[in-house]
This record gives C-alpha cells, structure tokens and sequence, in this order.
C-alpha cells in the first residue's frame, strides 16, 4: 500500500502530500503521523498541501484530528499551502480547521513553528 | 405604379427640399429638442439635411420599402444618430420626434403640387406615411438597443468596481465592500481576495465594511465565512468599518463574530502594521530633533 513520507527536520515532522488523497492513505498517515511524533519526540508539524487539488470532509476532519492528536502529543501543527478553491470547499462545508495552524508556504509555516517554540520556551523560563 | 409614384416623391422633396428642411427644423424645435441642451441647432441641422438628402436618394431608386438595400445608407445615419442620442440622454419622445416631425413638412409639400390628381395625392400621402412609420420603428429599436448597451455595461462596471482588493503594504491587503453583500459578490469576493492572497503572499487582510449599508445574519455569515476561508489560507482577518447602528444590529442579532474588529481602517491598518512588526511614528518630531543638534554645536 502506498504511504506518504514523513520527514524529520529539525525539531519538526514535515509531510507533503503530493498524491489525490483517499480515505484509507489518510487513516494511515494519521496512524504513521502518530507514531512517528512519539518516536523522534519532534515539537511540530507542518503539512503541506499545496499539491492538494481535491478536499473532501473526510480529509478535513483528517486535519483536524491529527492536530488535536499533536497537541495531546505536545506538538503544535501547522498546515501550508491551500489553495483558494480548497479553502473555499472547505468553509462550504462547515469545516473552519479551528484547531489548525495555518500559513501560507512552508517558509511561513516553519517560522511560526519556530516562534511558538521558543515562546513556549520563554515561559518556561519565566517559571 | 409605385416606381414612378416614388420617382414623383423624390423629385418633390428635391424642389422643395429648402422649405421642407426649415420647416422640419422649426417643427422640432418647438416639439423642444433644442431646449434640453443637448444638442446645438448647427448639429441638429446637419443631422436633419443628411438625413433628408439619404431619404431622398432612396426615394429615386424606386422603391417604398425602408428595409431595401436602397435606403441603407438612410437606415445607418438613422441607427447613428437614435444611438447617440440615447446616450446623450434623450427621452424615448424626444428621439421619435426626429423623424415623425418629417412627416407634416412632407404631406403639406404634397398638398402644395397641384398637378397631383387627388388619387394620386392620396397614395403618394400612404408611401410617406408608412415610409416614415417604418422608420420610426428603426429610431425606436436603436434607441433601446443602445440604452440596453449602456445599462449592460453600466452593470459590468459595477461589479468590476465593487471588489478591488488593495494592497495597503507589503503583505497587508484591504478589501473595501462597497454595497449588499450577496451571496453571488461573495463569492466573487472570497475568490478575489484569496486569489490575491496567494499572489502577494499576503498575512494580513482588511475586510472594510464601511460601504455596507446594512448587516444580516446572512451577511454576517458570509463575512465570517470569507474570513475562514482567508485563515485557512494561512492569513489573518481584520473587519473594520463598523458603523454604530451595525455594531448594534449585529449584537441584537445575536452573531458572534468571532474576528478582531475595528472601528475604522486606519486602525486596522495600525494594527496589521504592529502585527508585522512596523509602526508608524510622526517625521516632525525627529525633523526637529536633527535641527535642534547643529544649533546646540553652535552654542
């Protein structure tokens, strides 16, 4: 069965979804996505959609549930790159993503990772 | 029979042309063409002498039929002038009146020639007649034509007007609505924003709302569906350009709008500054500063 790569660079896990998604690729990437976060203990990440042409409601809620699975993780995610037509399809659907991160390339994306960390870092030190 | 009839018309209009002319002048006057301003005698008599020449030659190739090949010429200069003169403005009667003013100078020139047998006066008063109805039909269906025109290229204007997305600063948008918001302009508008979202790499968009006269529930919705949309994209919103009687119809309706608002675009634009790490101070200040430096070296 095909599977999306997940990278590691740096602190960060990065996926790209380059491929048509269907159902049961975005349950194993869920599941690999998972996996990966408790075996390299990465702090974020990021996933890029910007090959994404075609969003249904499974995939959106896909989002969503891997960022509320990061979070319980203590990793913040972020997803890049969506195309106009996706966000509109989206947002017709009902599914704002509240619970994601957005930005509008990877450099960005990256960034606001970086930034989260070190605020969180920052706190941490005031305590 | 017709051929020689309209032989005889043309002729007609050829000896008396002078007085048929002033008398068509002087009868649009008074039905007030020139009045209005519009147009000035010296055009108005240019118009009316050509076109009466076209008649004219139209009548001498013998035929009484305003859609013959004969007549184009006349058909055109016609067409020309109801279109102009719709865009000028002009009343539906005041265009009409161009050519049914023709009508009395052409009979009464008929009345004058007594060598008119009265049968004969009688079908040569038909032709001009129905001649002239049928070139009152062409004025009318140019006249609308050309305010349908006006009216369609109005409409597309507007609706190229009504969604400019501006670039404030770099990576600062503004999204100035002028007019109700619909679901059709939202659309329209969610696709230009994001679209612009992408190309300048924007982070920050203003929606500013002052143009909106009012706030429903289902515009409210639309505004926040725009800006989800906008966040998925990886932008951030900001709605200014409240006015106090849509803060308040906002809150009685009971929507949440869940975006950070401003009351005016300058605000939203301060703060979209700050968010990007600018700001903006006053020149002045520093200006006198650096003044003040040589003056103190001075002393």
């Amino acid at each position: 069965m095909d599977r999306i790569p997940i990278l590691k660079l740096e602190e960060s896990l990065l996926v790209t979804i380059q491929v048509d998604m269907h159902d049961r690729l975005a349950t194993a990437l869920e599941e690999d996505l998972t996996n990966k976060l408790v075996s390299t203990r990465a702090r974020g990440v990021l996933i890029d959609i910007s090959a994404l042409e075609i969003v249904d409601s499974f995939i959106g809620r896909m989002l969503d549930n891997i960022a509320a699975v990061a979070r319980i993780l203590d990793a913040e995610t972020v997803v890049v790159g969506m195309r106009p037509a996706v966000a509109i399809t989206l947002v017709e659907l009902g599914l704002s993503l509240s619970g994601v991160r957005t930005a509008l390339n990877v450099d960005r994306g990256m960034a606001l990772i970086k930034r989260r960390l070190a605020e969180e870092a920052d706190a941490d030190d005031e305590d | 029979m017709i051929s020689s009839d309209t032989g005889v018309i043309a002729d007609l209009v050829r000896h008396h042309e002078g007085d048929i002319l002033r008398q068509w002048l002087d009868l649009q006057k008074r039905g007030g063409t020139l009045q209005t301003g519009r147009i000035g005698e010296a055009e108005l008599t240019t118009q009316s002498g050509e076109f009466l020449q076209l008649l004219r030659d139209g009548f001498e190739s013998d035929t009484a039929d305003a859609g013959h090949a004969a007549f184009a010429p006349a058909r055109e200069t016609l067409a020309a002038i109801s279109r102009s003169r719709a865009m000028q403005g002009f009343s539906p009667r005041e265009t009409a009146t161009f050519i049914f003013s023709l009508k009395q100078p052409l009979v009464e020139a008929l009345n004058r020639d007594n060598s008119l047998s009265a049968t004969a006066a009688a079908r040569l008063m038909w032709i001009v007649t129905s001649m002239l109805d049928q070139f009152g039909l062409i004025t009318f269906e140019n006249f609308q034509r050309a305010r349908e025109e006006l009216i369609s290229r109005q409409t597309r204007e507007i609706s190229e007007l009504s969604t400019p997305v501006v670039k404030l600063w770099d990576g600062i948008l503004a999204l100035p609505i002028i007019g109700t918001l619909d679901s059709e302009r939202t659309q329209i508008v969610m696709e230009n924003l994001l679209q612009s979202i992408v190309d300048q790499g924007a982070e920050i968009a203003i929606i500013d709302i002052t143009g909106v006269p009012t706030v429903d529930t289902l515009t409210a919705q639309h505004l926040l569906k725009t800006v989800a949309a906008a966040r998925l994209m990886g932008a951030d919103c900001i709605i200014s350009g409240i006015r106090p009687q849509i803060a308040q119809t906002i809150v009685h309706l009971g929507v949440e709008l869940n975006v950070v608002t401003k009351a005016t675009l300058a605000d939203a634009f301060t703060i979209a500054l700050r968010r990007t790490g600018r700001a903006v101070t006053k020149v002045k200040a520093a200006r006198t500063e650096q003044r003040r430096q040589p003056d103190e070296q001075d002393d």
